[in-house]
């Protein structure tokens, strides 16, 4: 562990708006900081599994095209500009040119076998809107195969290993963003989540993760999973970087129809380290049965620093939470199983090669898919059969009505909300592999938050066993400016926001 | 409590082929979270009605108009067989035979 003052850090372990000031200052270029990353790759990607494709030329092309820029004395403003990072290869990355030919861009898997190979003809929102911010794209990060799991284990191309002790998972879904953002392989990464598979990896590896709003940010190129709750956001390694990145990505696209039209504010501006007057809800729930004592007595520690910054904390309860699992693991399954329809064999991906369409869809899909995601499938399926539909599919929908409304009348009382991010620190690979319901439970504190599609962040809260602690701030329909506040003025007082892994020295 | 007889339906109304032993072990751990998920159940939900999605959007409209589709070579790059400009698909129809 490494506990150094940030300047005495390696480059690459440093923050975004730590690097972004010396590339202004031209005491850094861009193609540097690219260098150091893709060194930092090439060290310990493969033993961390990290990574799913990486595109160096192209990664330096764009830095050296961006250098030239700052050269000029553009960029003043552009708070991601020549920053590398990375994408979970959720996201799909124009791989085509308009002649079906490869144009050198990275190949999307979704971390399953079904899409093998496959290059999408055109790039996802995410890719073009973090393009036109200047931010330089290293490559893909590994994932549980189509975002379902929570350790990254799922992964048809193997699991990720956690900077922090690589006997341990990163967290899952998106276990290759966080992974590589804790262990200085990019600076910031995008991830996807359904029920926590950006906050739980964030508080699993030691970096914060921030989901936003349903709605907030568009999903277009993002790799559907289950579309009542899909949500992409970013991993970095401070609240205000997380910041940034959400201010390139939040807003209204026409291609995405489920995202709204609110004003985006300015959220680094937002960041003024004042909590006092605040009022923090603790909903009583969140305590689950099995959280470690660890990660409790962490958690409940940040609280008293929040209270010590003059924000009043008061308990509350949302008294439908315990029913928070079996609703999510209704309702995603459901409409993942309608999602994953289209790997069919016929358009693109895995063809078993079959002449007889119905046995080229079962031989196609039951070599393509992986364990879990077969798991989810049959779920949704049979939840969505006739005779259950009322009885699963509906009475989940029943719930997920009284989560919101105890989430939207609790919110009325106070301005956010406090709790762990995860029961447990980062645990060893293969310790929950067989049990699926035990795996499962690592979204506990979690999917509440995406079942009433409100955003959550999760900063590090110190250690337990050596480990990192997630603080879980969760908050209002849209007002993630909230949470970003409470998150950095937590971070600035709280004296974790240097913790890195031991992976972070040169 | 779903029978293996039961698996074997939702799997081939999925679509998803799967193997003697994938579907004794799909058998068991459907039945474990297919119980734990029963716990819904309990909730009363009598006066309340069901959510799809948590933001107050309707149908979604744009304008009608024209622009270019994505170019057919690109479109059709990926496709496991493709026949001139079309994806190939096996026959569905017996007349076709």
């Amino acid at each position: 562990m490494s506990t150094a003052a940030a300047e005495t850090l390696p480059l690459v372990d440093r923050t975004i708006t730590e690097v972004g000031e010396l590339l202004r200052r031209r005491e850094v270029s861009s193609r540097e900081l690219t260098e150091a990353c893709l060194a930092r790759i090439r060290r310990d990607g493969e033993r961390l599994n990290t990574f799913l494709a990486v595109g160096e030329k192209r990664a330096l092309q764009a830095a050296d095209a961006v250098d030239a820029r700052l050269a000029a004395g553009e960029g003043a403003n552009e708070p991601l500009l020549g920053i590398p990072y990375a994408l979970k290869d959720i996201f799909v990355t124009r791989a085509l040119d308009d002649d079906g030919q490869p144009n050198g861009g990275l190949p999307t898997t979704a971390g399953s076998r079904v899409l093998e190979g496959y290059r999408s003809p055109y790039p996802s929102s995410a890719e073009e809107q973090l393009a036109a911010a200047g931010a330089v794209l290293l490559g893909k990060t590994n994932c549980d195969e189509f975002a379902m799991g929570s350790s990254n284990e799922n992964s048809a191309y193997g699991p990720v290993r956690n900077p922090w002790d690589e006997s341990t998972v990163p967290g899952g879904s998106s276990g290759g963003s966080s992974a590589g953002v804790a262990g200085g392989q990019a600076y910031f990464a995008l991830g996807t989540d359904t029920g926590g598979s950006i906050r739980q990896p964030a508080s699993l590896a030691g970096v914060v993760g921030m989901k936003p709003t349903y709605g907030r940010v568009s999903r277009y190129g993002m790799i559907a999973f289950a579309s009542s709750l899909d949500q992409c956001g970013p991993f970095a390694r401070s609240v205000r970087d997380v910041a940034h990145v959400l201010g390139a990505l939040a807003g209204h696209d026409p291609r995405d129809s489920t995202s709204v039209e609110v004003p985006v504010p300015d959220y680094a501006a937002t960041l003024t380290g004042e909590v006092r007057g605040m009022r923090l809800g603790v909903p009583r729930e969140y305590f689950v049965a099995g959280m470690e004592p660890g990660v409790e007595s962490a958690v409940r520690a940040a609280f008293g620093v929040l209270e010590g910054l003059g924000a009043e904390i008061v308990e509350v309860s949302l008294p439908s939470t315990d029913a928070g699992l079996a609703t999510y693991y209704i309702i995603a399954p459901a409409e993942a199983s309608a999602n994953l329809a289209r790997y069919d064999g016929v358009k693109y991906g895995l063809s078993a090669g079959e002449d007889d369409l119905l046995e080229n869809y079962l031989r196609t899909r039951g070599a393509g898919f992986g364990a879990e995601v077969k798991r989810r499938i049959m779920l949704g399926t049979y939840a969505l059969s006739a005779g259950y539909y009322d009885a699963y599919y509906v009475k989940a929908q029943q719930v997920r009505t009284l989560i919101k409304a105890e989430f939207d009348q609790v919110l009325t009382d106070v301005d956010a909300l406090l709790a762990p991010t995860s029961p447990s620190v980062a645990f060893k690979i293969g310790a929950k592999t067989d049990d699926p319901l035990l795996m499962y439970l690592n979204d506990a504190c979690t999917l509440p938050v995406n079942i009433a599609g409100l955003p959550g962040i999760s900063v590090p809260c110190g250690l337990s066993d050596g480990l990192p602690v997630g603080l879980q701030v969760i908050g209002k329909a849209f007002d993630e400016a909230t949470i970003l506040r409470v998150a950095d003025a937590y971070e600035r007082a709280a004296g974790f926001a240097s913790l890195r892994p031991p992976t972070a020295h040169d | 409590m779903i029978s293996r007889a039961d698996v074997e339906h939702v799997a081939a109304l999925a679509r998803l082929g799967l193997t003697d032993d994938e579907i004794d072990r799909m058998q068991g751990q459907l039945n474990r979270i297919l119980e734990a998920i029963g716990q819904l159940q309990s909730v009363d939900t009598s006066a309340v009605g069901p959510t799809a999605q948590v933001i107050a959007l309707e149908n979604v409209m744009r304008e009608d108009d024209s622009r270019a589709p994505m170019a057919r070579d690109a479109a059709l790059a990926n496709a496991p067989l493709r026949e001139g400009d079309h994806l190939r698909v096996p026959v569905v129809l017996e007349e076709g035979r």
